[in-house]
């Protein structure tokens, strides 16, 4: 077993952990952005596909790293933009009314 | 070198982002903040990877930005909210999708050089990829009624799936053994795309905040795989927190169904189970608009239900209207969400505050529950099982077992329906035969208006 696999499995098991415990707080309320968000962030592959789109190394590789940005562009874009706009819409009663 | 150190900064700044990001999504006043500290990590780490020394050509990365862009932001910008949830199961496959293309590169890519833990994250990228990607596209096709919702089932159908299923994985298997037997990667690829029609077909509409959040937490698992293949933390993190968060999602909607999590992970999940025996006709209780005006006007605190009804009789903003003409009055309103009204979690809340109505009137099932006793009207607008009493003690009921809003307890019931016919479990609900309990027949949209002129018109009177 490499090193490298190794510190990759702690990494993960640690952000599982993580994840449980900052998403069980999240309000009930949120839930819709929440998987909207969460999208977005794993949409964060676009990196492994801008490398793979990029390198040139075959052609095969280039059109499937070509579709793959598209693709996570796609998440990355729609994701945070239609979570902020379901964001927005959550308001607090006016004072007043 | 200094550009490996420069691009490993940005990945674990991109990855504090991401924690940060879903901490102040907690709540409503923090949320947005985590938006923007989710779009800065994302943007910081782009830059850093748009440096990596493997690039050598930014010709078709800036075709896929523009696309990319072309399709995501119009389907953010222009998508009502109703259809969040088609949006929600279509980037999913677009996430899926991307990671099972990256694999599948990697693996023609390295053929010679994979070793096994590598062949094996990849193989789990690519089949979690393909079915995550036709899964999701099903999913769209039933939640945008392209597809028929009800489920499609047939004899052996787990029997048929599982088989498929376990063949992918032995091909796969023998693949990670013997990385250079290309020949059978199609055959993963087509098996699990296919696997994933398969796995879907035979699940109702009902049943699809679930899958969603399950088909969420598949497409994150793989792009954590793709972190492993890649030897990429940041996405490795970034796949686990996705992962996490659609299994959560998916264990809340399986708890607030009753279903155990067994019983989705393989699939024999969402078959309409139906009420054998005729539905004996009772005598209901049937009002007008103007009786049902009269009493909430005369409420001091009253609970709305919605259901997915509302919705699809498009009747928030009139039920906005409703709640602030009685709020001007003094009433206490409030409105009653079960975690698994609308078509994705937390949909109903969305599709409330689109309409305006403040977010601290919404409140979660527990929370509301014991109000009911002290309430003086319940009114359930197009809301059907998740208020049905025999969930808590006909243990005859298909329904039996499953958390309800306790509707029944509340001293008037009212209930805006378009007739007598039973819900999506295919069960009659007790409620409707109580005797504080006024039917209100009608469509949804146009009964709540009818409400709101009697409410207006009397106040104007007075």
């Amino acid at each position: 077993m490499t090193s490298n696999l190794e510190s990759e499995l702690f990494v993960f098991l640690l952000a599982t952990f993580v994840g449980f415990e900052v998403i069980r707080r999240v309000s009930p309320l949120l839930h819709t952005p929440l998987m909207s968000l969460t999208n977005a962030i794993s949409a964060i592959s676009l990196v492994g596909s801008i490398v793979i789109a990029g390198a040139a190394k075959s052609e095969l590789s280039t059109i499937l790293g070509t579709i793959a940005v598209v693709c996570s562009t796609a998440n990355v874009v729609g994701g945070f933009v239609i979570t902020d706009r379901m964001l927005k819409m959550f308001k607090k009663r006016e004072p007043g009314k | 070198m200094i550009e490996t150190y420069f691009i490993q900064f940005t990945y674990i700044a991109a990855a504090a982002a991401f924690v940060l990001s879903l901490k102040w999504l907690s709540h409503p006043t923090t949320a947005r903040r985590g938006v923007r500290v989710g779009e800065l990590g994302m943007a910081l780490a782009i830059v850093g990877t748009l440096v990596h020394h493997e690039i050598v050509s930014y010709q078709w990365i800036l075709v896929g930005f523009v696309l990319g862009s072309a399709i995501g932001l119009p389907l953010a910008v222009f998508m009502p909210m109703t259809h969040v949830p088609q949006r929600t199961a279509l980037s999913h496959a677009f996430g899926a999708f991307a990671a099972a293309l990256v694999g599948t590169a990697e693996y023609y890519l390295h053929t010679d050089k994979l070793t096994t833990f590598t062949m094996a994250a990849l193989s789990l990228e690519v089949i979690l990829g393909f079915l995550t990607t036709t899964g999701s596209l099903m999913a769209f096709g039933k939640l945008q009624d392209l597809l028929p919702s009800r489920p499609l089932v047939y004899r052996g159908q787990n029997v048929v799936n599982l088989s498929l299923f376990a063949v992918a994985i032995g091909v796969a298997v023998y693949l990670v053994l013997n990385p250079a037997r290309s020949e059978l990667f199609p055959v993963i690829a087509v098996l699990s795309l296919l696997f994933g029609v398969l796995l879907i077909i035979p699940i109702g509409g009902a049943d699809m905040p679930t899958v969603i959040s399950l088909l969420n937490s598949y497409a994150g698992l793989s792009a954590a795989a793709m972190g492993f293949v890649l030897d990429n933390k940041l996405l490795i993190v970034a796949g686990a927190l996705d992962g996490s968060s659609g299994f959560i999602l998916s264990v809340i909607m399986c708890r607030a169904m009753n279903r155990s999590f067994a019983n989705v992970l393989f699939g024999g999940f969402g078959q309409v189970q139906m009420a054998a025996g005729a539905i004996e006709q009772r005598p209901v209780r049937s009002a007008s608009p103007e009786e049902a005006a009269q009493i909430l006007e005369a409420a001091a605190s009253v609970i709305v239900v919605p259901g997915y009804g509302m919705a699809v009789a498009q009747a928030q903003h009139k039920v906005r209207e409703l709640y602030d003409l009685l709020t001007r009055r003094g009433v206490d309103v409030k409105f009653a969400i079960h975690p698994v009204a609308g078509r994705m979690p937390g949909h109903m809340n969305v599709l409330l505050a689109e309409a305006d109505i403040p977010y601290d009137r919404l409140t979660e099932m527990e929370e509301i529950n014991p109000d009911f006793p002290r309430t003086d009207v319940a009114l359930v607008i197009g809301a059907n099982d998740v208020t049905n009493p025999a969930a808590r003690h006909d243990q005859g009921s298909p329904i039996y077992g499953m958390p309800i809003l306790d509707v029944d307890r509340a001293r008037t019931v009212m209930v805006i329906k378009r007739s007598m016919s039973p819900g999506f479990a295919g069960i009659d609900n007790e409620l409707y035969y109580m005797d504080k309990t006024m039917m209100l027949f009608g469509d949804a949209k146009s009964f709540v208006g009818e409400l709101v002129k009697e409410l207006a018109g009397a106040r104007v009177g007075a």
